[in-house]
């Protein structure tokens, strides 16, 4: 990826991050830490990878995207909003009563949103879905699903990998944003999930270790998966949780909490000097 | 007199859905590693290529069901009743019924006419768990015939649908001839002002029977044939209050959640009348033949009669 490239990108991941600071600070709640894990990986996916329309959110060929873990919402909306789906404003209004933009995904009320979602481990099985279909009626498009590495802890998240694998679903990407934590504590303290690469292996998945800060490593990555033929591909992305706000990073406690006005203050500024870098 | 068809529901369903199928390459059908018994295996030999075994994962099976649905298929996603709607409540709640996407779910083997597999596969609360979910349909087809056009309905309406199967061969009692089924609308089997049995899925048999023999002895009874639970036919039941005053409602369910309750309901502000409910109280089922656990829990004729005239101080 040349430089100009990943300045772009870099200055709408800082985007996406600020419109999570918003949206979770008017909203006085909402999910900040996975938002700001997952902001890259969206930012490539809607920027450089899929092939969506914002002027036709239900064009039929489109790749389909479905935010498993879907309480990470805020980052995608933002995303959604830069690529042309609906105002950036909405943010603002993020959780509020009669909102375009709902706590969790709702396919229903958000353009671009293409499965509601919000209960853990049930979009990897609608992202299995949309890529049966596909095989049936012989389209091309891919989708993706974004879970969190917590959320791995679901039982059926294990049914839909071996559902996928089973029926060669090599139209599916399953990413793991593996930022390492959990609402009662790190992900090896609660449950032990790791390791979760061997885990995806053992079910028939091509396996794919990155950094999921990285865009190199994300666009090698989706690039590889397009190349794997007969199986889906899991990409364990390795993030930090709270990643662009310094007082957020690799905090258990900034899982589902909003910034107070204070805490608002400094994530803004920091977020908006780092975007005056980029944009220079 | 129609042909009388002696057929379990599971396989009238299994059959409709491979004649819809000729015209409809949108449907697709998932089950659950049990599909010899929800009886879509007739549609996975017929059709083969639109017919998925997701293994014995039902919670990945309605997920991939609303995933094939937000892509414009009407999938059909079977288990036993118990499985689908239990064990898979809530991936029906959020994947399916909150989006509000165009997924039919069956549920085979529901009520104590499982019989000998016992209280773990009689399922006698499904109807009460798919009601309380909003956009959800609730059917409960009675005989072969009935399920034959529910089935059509079923796929025809556009949203999510719960279709209840029986394991049990049953009698049919319509005739397909002069048959008629409309989504949410009850049916008037028996005209009778003494007294109104409404009755749901196979037990609407066994009163039709009663009602049939009492008539002889110069009762009257009013039976009616509530085959969609939800949305229920208000105005046939609030009739049936204010014209006979008195209502018997009779189910191989849980009286709590199901057809007894969803009555009330309905009676309760506009025309609340006693209402003697006829039902599995409460309780587990254990194991034993079907027809002797049904003529044991109270769902056949001969007490169906005996309840009709205890109501009537006879």
């Amino acid at each position: 990826m040349n430089p100009t490239q990943k300045r772009e990108l870099e200055i709408l991941a800082t985007k996406a991050r600020i419109g999570t600071i918003i949206g979770t600070f008017n909203a006085k709640s909402g999910h900040p830490g996975g938002s700001l894990s997952a902001a890259d990986i969206f930012t490539y996916l809607y920027f450089c990878e899929m092939n969506v329309d914002a002027a036709n959110p239900q064009w039929e060929d489109r790749d389909r995207f479905v935010l498993s873990k879907g309480h990470c919402c805020p980052s995608l909306y933002s995303i959604l909003a830069l690529k042309g789906f609906f105002d950036f404003d909405e943010l603002e209004k993020l959780r509020h009563v009669g909102a375009m933009l709902q706590g969790h995904p709702d396919m229903k009320s958000t353009p671009g949103v293409d499965m509601s979602t919000g209960s853990l481990g049930q979009g990897v099985s609608a992202a299995c879905g949309m890529a049966l279909s596909a095989k049936i009626n012989n389209q091309d498009y891919r989708v993706y699903t974004v879970l969190g590495d917590g959320e791995c802890e679901e039982g059926q998240v294990w049914e839909a990998a071996m559902f996928a694998s089973h029926n060669n679903l090599d139209n599916l990407v399953v990413i793991v944003d593996a930022n390492g934590l959990q609402i009662d504590g790190t992900t090896e303290e609660v449950a032990g999930i790791e390791p979760l690469d061997k885990k995806f292996e053992a079910f028939g998945f091509e396996t794919i270790k990155i950094d999921g800060h990285n865009f190199d490593d994300i666009e090698s990555a989706l690039n590889k998966a397009k190349e794997i033929k007969g199986k889906p591909t899991a990409i364990i992305a390795k993030t930090i949780k709270g990643k662009g706000v310094s007082y957020m990073e690799n905090q258990v406690g900034w899982h589902g909490k909003a910034p107070n006005a204070e805490e608002y203050e400094i994530a803004l500024n920091e977020l908006k000097a780092k975007l005056a870098d980029l944009e220079g | 007199m129609a042909q009388i068809i002696t057929k379990a529901t599971r396989e009238s369903f299994g059959e409709a859905l491979c004649e819809l199928a000729k015209n409809d390459d949108r449907i697709v059908v998932l089950d659950a590693d049990l599909s010899a018994a929800t009886k879509t295996s007739i549609f996975a030999k017929e059709y083969p290529d639109r017919f998925f075994d997701c293994g014995i994962s039902e919670a990945n099976m309605i997920g991939v069901a609303a995933g094939l649905a937000a892509c414009n298929k009407i999938p059909v996603a079977a288990s036993f009743a118990m499985f689908a709607t239990g064990r898979a409540f809530e991936q029906i709640r959020n994947s399916v019924a909150y989006p509000n996407l165009n997924v039919k779910i069956a549920g085979s083997h529901a009520g104590i006419s499982t019989g000998e597999d016992g209280a773990t596969h009689q399922c006698l609360e499904d109807i009460g768990i798919m009601r309380t979910i909003p956009n959800m349909v609730v059917l409960n087809p009675a005989d072969h015939y009935e399920m034959i056009e529910a089935t059509k309905a079923a796929i025809a309406y556009e949203g999510p649908v719960y279709i209840r199967l029986g394991r049990l061969a049953i009698d049919s009692f319509n005739d397909p001839e002069t048959y008629s089924f409309e989504l949410g609308k009850g049916i008037t089997m028996h005209e009778g002002n003494d007294i109104t049995v409404i009755a749901t899925g196979l037990p609407v048999n066994e009163a039709r029977k009663a009602v049939l023999n009492l008539e002889k002895e110069g009762i009257n009874v009013r039976l009616i044939d509530i085959h969609t639970i939800k949305p229920i036919d208000k105005d046939i039941i609030i009739k049936a209050a204010k014209e006979t005053g008195k209502i018997i409602t009779i189910e191989e369910h849980n009286v709590i959640g199901g057809l007894a309750d969803a009555v009330c309901e309905v009676t309760s502000r506009e025309c609340p009348v006693p209402i003697r409910r006829i039902g599995v109280y409460d309780r587990f089922g254990y194991s034993g033949p079907a027809k002797e656990l049904l003529n044991i829990f109270g769902l056949t004729q001969p007490n169906i009669e005996k309840v009709i005239k205890e109501e009537l101080g006879k």
